[in-house]
């Protein structure tokens, strides 16, 4: 009976990615508790964050698929407006506009966008998956760039960026011819100037300090300069648990968010980088088998876009830390103190799981 | 048919799709492998770098200011010091209004207009330095208080110092000097040296004086603390502690009663004193009237105290023992004597009428005595007890120019005698080639005249002329003089020599000595022109009294003292030395605008070698003149 009951609960779980998952989850809470010189507030705070996580894990695991291919409209139209009102009447903090006060609670709708997008440009293939042609990839494109535009005016390059490389993968995954990849990315290196100049000035001191951190120490560049010292001086063992200088006293900036894999390669060197991004490659590895096998149009451009986004997540955010992207703002996936990101992860690897586990019901 | 395109478009589109996703999976490894290449770039082969930039955040070295070295008198006693007190200090970079903070500051702790001036002077003086008193010497209620109050104030501080003070004030003033706060100046002086490392943490420097001349000994070597320290700079633990090294106790040659009865000698009277043991150059008194407290200078000064002592008419900041440059006018003569009895040009017997007068063959010019009517006749012994003018005007002609020169610079005159202290000023004893070079102009018979008698362009400092006599009383031979006796040699750096070097070996014949060194002693026995001063001694006191013109007196006219502006009448000279058969003390005394030596200088040097022989401490009695002595130019 017991074991029935276990069974039924984790039938729509992916052992292999579940194990992924609970590695990184581990990781994080680890690595917080150090970052955070040895508080339990902190690492009790981001243990709520997972169990949150987990649970919409579940729920959308074991929702049937169809529950989420009709959800995708309304979640999109949703985000839509909520990305429009925070235009409207966002509250602004530090600078920038990103936030919308619901009376309840603030919320960041952009970090919906991060599902609803692909979600919403997947359902739009499969729904022309017959008649495809240049039309509905343009449509599909508008699909991403209004709300990308409105994140980017926010301004929040990080998430725009990523909303974008997830869009980018659909429409990659849907077959975009390659001449027009190729028309995109040699009209993207042309408008490169004029991006530059829409760039606000703090976007574009993050890229200039990029290419030089020393010439602002104490200034912008403090955070790269910072993170690179703490994954350097990790070496290849590191300097053991909770002894990172850079990260216990305090040198390191944003330890247990943005910086977090500083932590890591700081206390456990280039070894524990590998198995770190060993874990994420493990969990990409599933995504692709879950994507190859996926049975539908839907749920193999939305399973190929998670799993690519997923991993652009990390390559992000460990660039940004050891110096070879912008400062951009974000987190190490699942490892990075916040519920928001957690959030939205788990919901992605969820219907990465649920697009597994129906597969068959949806094809008899 | 339409079954069948539809099952093949469908394989199809698998097949693109995954082709598609194969390319992702590159992309994927592709962009892994640069993060890795990218971990083991930064984590191995620049590991190294990174692992110094970290230590070179986490690891603060405080350097630990060493205590500076003491300065003692020879018998031991301490004559500069150091004591611990609280000083309020100010941050201004951490300060939002400066003007409201003292203004506040003021109602807790006592800080008045002078301290406020002070503050703004130290500040534009040192720009390296980030945190400047505004107060100095805070007593136990005022920390207290502070204390109390003290989260009102960010940026200010209370720290715990170790002062600079010197005891004996004015009477040592010229001799240490002071300490004061390095300044840019200073700073960029030590930068120059490769010193700055060594003042990390040091507020002050020798500036003057001994404190100045002996700076490397007296600082010692700064310690340092490695301390690890978080992002806002708080230390977490200390990793490794390199204790500082005092700096030297330094002991001196000069002996501070000796030094205060000159002083007090001296009573008002503006001049200088410098006392020499002539068998090894220890600088036994080295005096220069008005002193001025030292102590003020340590906490830095304010403006109004400065320029009062620096615009003073007194000029008590110039340290007229180094740096006085004076004619030596009589008490050039016991030299002269043995320059002409060495050149030949005169004999112990030869003797000269002396009509109080002399004239130049073919000249008009009359180049008198100080005795109107002259001496009648006068030989050598006779010429240094009454001072007679005319010999000298004849030998120094017999001499000639050169002929003085030469002699006169054995005996240390017109360069700087080598002492242990900074800014001595070299004198001048004047040449032909001199003059040639000095003026472009030939030398006259007349120049020659003048400086046979000490005066025209003859100048010596007191510090000179007491070694001049020291190396008289000793015979001809010469030890540097030095101030300092020794100091134990344990800093780092290499100290000066403290052993004094013979710089001056003279081959004087024992009867031509005998002679002179006979007449300085008649010169305090009566009939001399120290006689008063030299009446009742005890012990063979050798002297010579000596008169400096200020400015000069015109043909045909008297040099009537009271008649001339106080600080233009002529300066007080007295060499001597004792006991003269085997001469323990040896000293040059100048008192500047009194008239006469054996009235106004004789006195003095009486006071202190009495002291220094006999142990005698003067009553405080003000000098008398007898009739010779105020009579004697």
């Amino acid at each position: 009976m017991i074991k029935q009951l276990q069974r039924r609960f984790t039938a729509h779980l992916d052992p292999l990615l579940i194990s992924g998952l609970a590695a990184l989850m581990l990781v994080s809470l680890v690595l917080i508790y150090s970052a955070s010189g040895g508080s339990m507030d902190r690492m009790l705070g981001q243990f709520v964050n997972i169990l949150v996580a987990l649970a919409a894990l579940w729920l959308v695991a074991n929702m049937p698929l169809h529950y989420l291919i009709r959800s995708a409209v309304p979640i999109y139209i949703l985000g839509m407006m909520l990305l429009i009102g925070v235009a409207l009447f966002g509250e602004i903090q530090n600078g920038a506009r990103r936030w919308l006060n619901l009376g309840v609670a603030t919320i960041q709708p952009s970090e919906l966008m991060k599902i609803a997008v692909p979600l919403m440009m997947a359902w739009y293939f499969e729904r022309h998956e017959a008649t495809l042609a240049l039309k509905n990839y343009l449509v599909a494109a508008l699909i991403l760039a209004v709300p990308f535009a409105l994140i980017l005016r926010q301004p929040d390059l990080g998430t725009a960026l990523l909303i974008g490389a997830s869009g980018f993968y659909v429409l990659f995954l849907a077959g975009l011819s390659w001449r027009v990849i190729l028309g995109l990315g040699l009209s993207a290196l042309a408008s490169a100037p004029f991006v530059w100049h829409a760039l606000h000035e703090y976007q574009r001191q993050r890229i200039l300090m990029l290419l030089d951190p020393s010439q602002d120490p104490l200034g912008k560049g403090y955070h790269t300069i910072q993170g690179m010292i703490a994954v350097g001086s990790g070496g290849l063992l590191g300097k053991g648990y909770m002894q990172g200088t850079q990260t216990q006293l305090e040198f390191l900036p944003e330890p247990t968010t943005d910086f977090i894999f500083a932590v890591n390669s700081e206390e456990f060197g280039l070894l524990g980088n590998l198995i770190l991004l060993a874990i994420y490659l493990f969990i990409m590895w599933r995504g692709f088998i879950i994507t190859a096998n996926a049975s539908t149009y839907f749920t193999r451009l939305m399973a190929g876009s998670i799993t690519l986004t997923f991993f652009t997540y990390a390559f992000v955010n460990i660039g940004m830390v050891t110096g070879i992207l912008p400062v951009v703002g974000v987190p190490l996936p699942l490892v990075s103190y916040g519920g928001t990101s957690m959030l939205t992860l788990a919901l992605g690897l969820g219907m990465l799981m649920s697009i597994h586990s129906h597969k068959t019901l949806v094809q008899s | 048919m339409k079954h069948y395109k539809e099952l093949k478009n469908h394989q199809r589109e698998i097949y693109f799709f995954r082709l598609r996703l194969t390319l992702s999976l590159i992309f994927v490894v592709v962009l892994a492998s640069i993060l890795v290449a990218r971990l083991v770039y930064l984590q191995i082969i620049r590991h190294s770098d990174f692992t110094t930039l970290a230590d070179k955040n986490r690891i603060s070295v405080v350097p630990i200011v060493p205590n500076r070295g003491l300065i003692q008198d020879r018998n031991g006693v301490v004559l500069a010091q150091n004591y611990s007190g609280y000083t309020l200090e100010i941050s201004p970079a951490k300060v939002v209004n400066l003007e409201a903070t003292i203004d506040s500051l003021a109602t807790l702790v006592n800080i008045t207009a002078k301290d406020r001036k002070r503050f703004k002077k130290i500040r534009t003086e040192s720009q390296t330095s980030n945190s400047y008193p505004i107060r100095y010497r805070l007593n136990d209620a005022e920390v207290a208080l502070f204390a109390s109050q003290r989260f009102r104030f960010p940026g200010v501080e209370i720290k715990a110092r170790l002062f600079r003070e010197y005891p004996y004030r004015d009477k040592t003033a010229h001799l240490i000097g002071y300490v004061g706060r390095i300044n840019d100046k200073d700073f960029a002086m030590l930068e120059k040296a490769n010193l700055a490392e060594n003042y990390r943490g040091s507020d002050y420097i020798g500036k003057i004086g001994i404190e100045q001349s002996y700076e490397s000994e007296l600082h010692g070597t700064t310690g340092f603390e490695q301390v690890e320290v978080d992002a806002a700079g708080r230390g977490v633990r200390v990793l490794s502690r390199t204790p500082p090294q005092p700096g030297n106790t330094l002991t001196l040659t000069i002996d501070v009663k000796l030094q205060e009865i000159a002083e007090l000698a001296f009573g008002n009277l503006r001049g200088a004193l410098v006392a020499i043991d002539p068998t090894n150059g220890e600088i036994l008194a080295f005096v220069s009237k008005p002193g001025y407290d030292p102590n003020l200078f340590v906490d830095g000064i304010d403006t109004e105290t400065w320029d009062a002592l620096n615009n003073s008419l007194d000029t008590p900041l110039y340290n007229r023992a180094l740096r006085g440059q004076y004619p030596p006018g009589s008490t050039i003569k016991p030299f002269m004597a043995l320059a002409g009895l060495d050149a030949n040009k005169r004999t112990p017997a030869y003797s000269i009428n002396d009509p109080g007068y002399f004239t130049l063959p073919g000249s008009r010019h009359q180049f008198r005595d100080w005795k109107v009517g002259g001496h009648g006749r006068v030989d050598m012994f006779k010429s240094i007890v009454i001072s007679c003018d005319i010999y000298y005007y004849g030998l120094a002609i017999d001499l000639g120019v050169d002929g003085m020169h030469d002699y006169l610079v054995k005996f240390g005159f017109g360069k700087k005698t080598g002492l242990d202290m900074d800014g001595e000023s070299p004198g001048l004893v004047p040449s032909t080639a001199w003059k040639r070079k000095r003026y472009n102009q030939p030398w006259y018979p007349g120049d020659t005249v003048s400086v046979g008698i000490g005066q025209g362009y003859s100048l010596v400092t007191p510090l000179q002329l007491a070694y001049a006599t020291a190396v008289l009383a000793n015979d001809g031979i010469g030890y540097r003089p030095h101030l300092v006796k020794h100091a134990p040699l344990k800093t780092a750096y290499p100290s000066k020599t403290h052993e004094a070097p013979i710089d001056i070996q003279l081959q004087i014949k024992p009867e031509h000595l005998e002679l002179v060194k006979r007449a300085m002693v008649a010169v305090t026995l009566p009939g001399g022109t120290a006689a008063i001063a030299g009446s009742g001694a005890g012990y063979s006191f050798a002297g010579k009294t000596g008169t400096s013109q200020v400015v000069g007196i015109k043909q045909g006219e008297k040099y009537v003292a009271k008649n001339v502006d106080e600080r233009h009448r002529d300066h007080a000279w007295f060499i001597g030395f004792a006991p003269a058969d085997k001469p323990r003390i040896a000293l040059a005394v100048l008192a500047e605008n009194t008239g006469t030596g054996g009235s106004v200088a004789a006195p003095i040097a009486r006071k202190v070698i009495d002291y220094y022989l006999l142990g005698k401490v003067p009553h405080t009695a003000p000098p008398i003149k007898t009739k010779l002595e105020a009579a004697h130019d």
